[in-house]
């Protein structure tokens, strides 16, 4: 290669520019222009000016804490929920799906096939008050008349939960197909009980899956505004909720764009954090399969 | 010690294990039913989507069953609104899918195949695009759009989608431009091949698995997009647009049925796919 010389060396930076330019202007640069309107003061009528407005950050606390308190308890609660739910899944599939394995995994997967919305819609449609779950029971005298489940925390952190299980569940399956079973056998030769072998050695190795579970579940989850859109009601809003309305409808860009910053400096500094424990790479491996 | 014993002991002499062996292949049910439970909860939305696209429902409420009916399928068409939120759809996804992944595959080539200055800032913000929540990606488009005065619309919405696909694209052509075989490019070249005839008759045949599961994986994130084009839409709707809007209200069952249709025509696709590869292998 350096035999061609100059040519070469220029190779790479033509061959990435138009890709390059297509990300700086249109994923970096917002990002800035962004950060500049957060800055700004002024209404949708007159015009914004840049004015080192600071107050709009603690104005966007001020009026939402509660929103993005709540939105990081759900991320919490749903990402613990996929955990759970995902791990025993994982582990059966890994060390005892056989040559089936790439079925079930796409079983799992048959969810992307429907759009999001759909999903969530479908969600509302069988959670409905007079639907095909809680309709019957209701006539048989099994539930009150009032009861109901949409607009409800429950209604929400069960479509965040449905939606995002699948991310939960395969970076899961990726690090525990790489544990070797006959360390698992090893453990067993040097008399450790099935729960010991797993405490001690399967659970460790697993890690960096449930790292990257944790973190590919987290982020959107916190961010999320369908499902509390679809599925709850005023006592559920979401933080996304309210930057899109901002933004959409109070058009006041300077207040909604401290929001989105504060939101995403939240989550960066969870998401450097962590790939630094785990390394760019493998966080970019196991996020693409 | 007592796993010891008990594995010393030959078989028939084993001190009566009906108890405890027989609750050991009870508890190994335990997963495998626990699985496939939860793959029945997964396709739970999925299944109610589609047997609802049946349903005899009388005006917009589509809530219980009541009787069978393919008038939906016939009148798949017949809400306007829908039907021109979803022709947007395609026709976005289709031109937002091949700006993104020609730009994408070049990204790909450059990042797997050569190290340059600048490629740690190129690889953090490939990195950033993936991670970055879809609200942030669609508030930071719309404050550009609104401080330029772009007026937002279908333009916006494609270059949005690009933008977002891009990176995605870039990074499933890389792994595949990581596992090329050096060898055979220098073979080309060996016997007279120019670099471009090289790159058209070896590269990129070797790319094109990783460039066609980019290019569905970008068809597949434009068509499903809500959050992004949310923000970005104006006054186009898309189809995931008007599902939202709709949700609020009614879900009219030919939503219904053009999902089970897009559904039917993905998993055609990766079963399709999963049997020309294994045919390959084999």
């Amino acid at each position: 290669m350096s035999a061609r010389g100059g040519r070469a060396r220029l190779a790479p930076y033509l061959v990435g520019l138009p890709g390059g330019l297509w990300l700086a202007i249109f994923f970096v640069v917002p990002l800035l222009v962004m950060f500049s309107l957060s800055l700004q003061s002024g209404n949708a009528e007159a015009g914004f000016r840049f004015t080192w407005e600071w107050s709009n950050y603690t104005r966007a606390w001020d009026l939402y804490s509660t929103q993005f308190l709540r939105s990081g308890v759900y991320a919490l609660i749903v990402t613990a929920l996929c955990l759970a739910l995902a791990y025993p899944m994982a582990y059966w599939i890994a060390f005892y799906g056989g040559a089936r394995k790439s079925t079930y995994l796409f079983l799992i997967l048959l969810p992307f096939f429907v759009s999001f919305v759909i999903r969530t819609a479908s969600w509302k449609f069988i959670l409905n008050d007079q639907g095909i779950v809680l309709g019957p029971l209701k006539e048989a005298g099994l539930l009150p008349q009032d009861f109901h489940l949409l607009a409800t925390t429950t209604a929400v952190i069960g479509g965040l939960t449905y939606n995002y299980l699948p991310f939960m569940v395969l970076p899961l399956y990726v690090a525990l197909e790489r544990v070797d079973p006959s360390l698992v056998e090893a453990a067993h030769d040097l008399f450790a009980s099935r729960a010991e072998a797993f405490r001690r050695v399967v659970f460790p190795l697993s890690l960096p899956g449930v790292f990257a579970g944790v973190l590919i579940t987290f982020v959107p989850v916190a961010s999320d505004f369908v499902n509390s859109g679809i599925l709850g009601g005023t006592q559920t809003t979401m933080i996304g909720n309210v930057i899109q309305t901002v933004y959409l409808n109070s058009n006041n860009y300077p207040l909604a764009s401290a929001m989105s910053f504060l939101l995403m400096a939240a989550l960066l500094v969870g998401i450097f954090t962590y790939a630094r424990v785990l390394g760019t790479e493998q966080v970019m491996e196991v996020s693409q399969r | 010690m007592s796993t010891v014993a008990t594995r010393q002991a030959p078989p028939e002499v084993a001190p009566a294990p009906a108890v405890p062996g027989a609750r050991r292949r009870w508890t190994r049910l335990i997963l495998p039913v626990y699985t496939w439970l939860m793959i029945l909860y997964f396709s739970l939305p999925i299944l109610v989507m589609i047997v609802f696209g049946f349903n005899d429902t009388k005006g917009r409420l589509n809530l219980r069953w009541q009787g069978f009916t393919l008038n939906w399928y016939r009148d798949l068409f017949a809400i306007q609104g829908l039907t021109t939120a979803l022709r947007n759809s395609l026709i976005i996804a289709v031109i937002s899918t091949i700006v993104a992944t020609v730009l994408g595959t070049t990204v790909g080539l450059a990042l797997g195949r050569y190290r340059f200055r600048g490629k740690g800032a190129y690889d953090l913000v490939i990195f950033s695009a993936i991670s970055a929540p879809e609200l942030v990606l669609g508030a930071s488009l719309l404050s550009l759009f609104v401080t330029v005065q772009f007026v937002r619309g279908f333009v916006t919405i494609v270059i949005a989608h690009v933008a977002f696909s891009l990176a995605f694209v870039a990074v499933t052509v890389r792994a595949r431009v990581l596992g090329l075989d050096p060898d055979l490019e220098e073979a080309a070249q060996d016997l007279g091949a120019d670099p471009w005839t090289t790159f058209r008759k070896i590269t990129l045949p070797l790319l094109a698995p990783g460039i066609v599961a980019g290019a569905l994986l970008a068809f597949a994130l434009s068509i499903d997009d809500y959050v992004v084009t949310s923000f970005v839409s104006g006054q186009v709707e898309t189809f995931p647009l008007w599902v939202f809007g709709a949700s609020r209200v009614g879900i009219p069952p030919q939503v219904n049925v053009m999902g089970t249709l897009i559904f039917l025509g993905g998993v055609g696709i990766a079963v399709g796919n999963a049997l020309l590869a294994r045919r390959q292998r084999g």
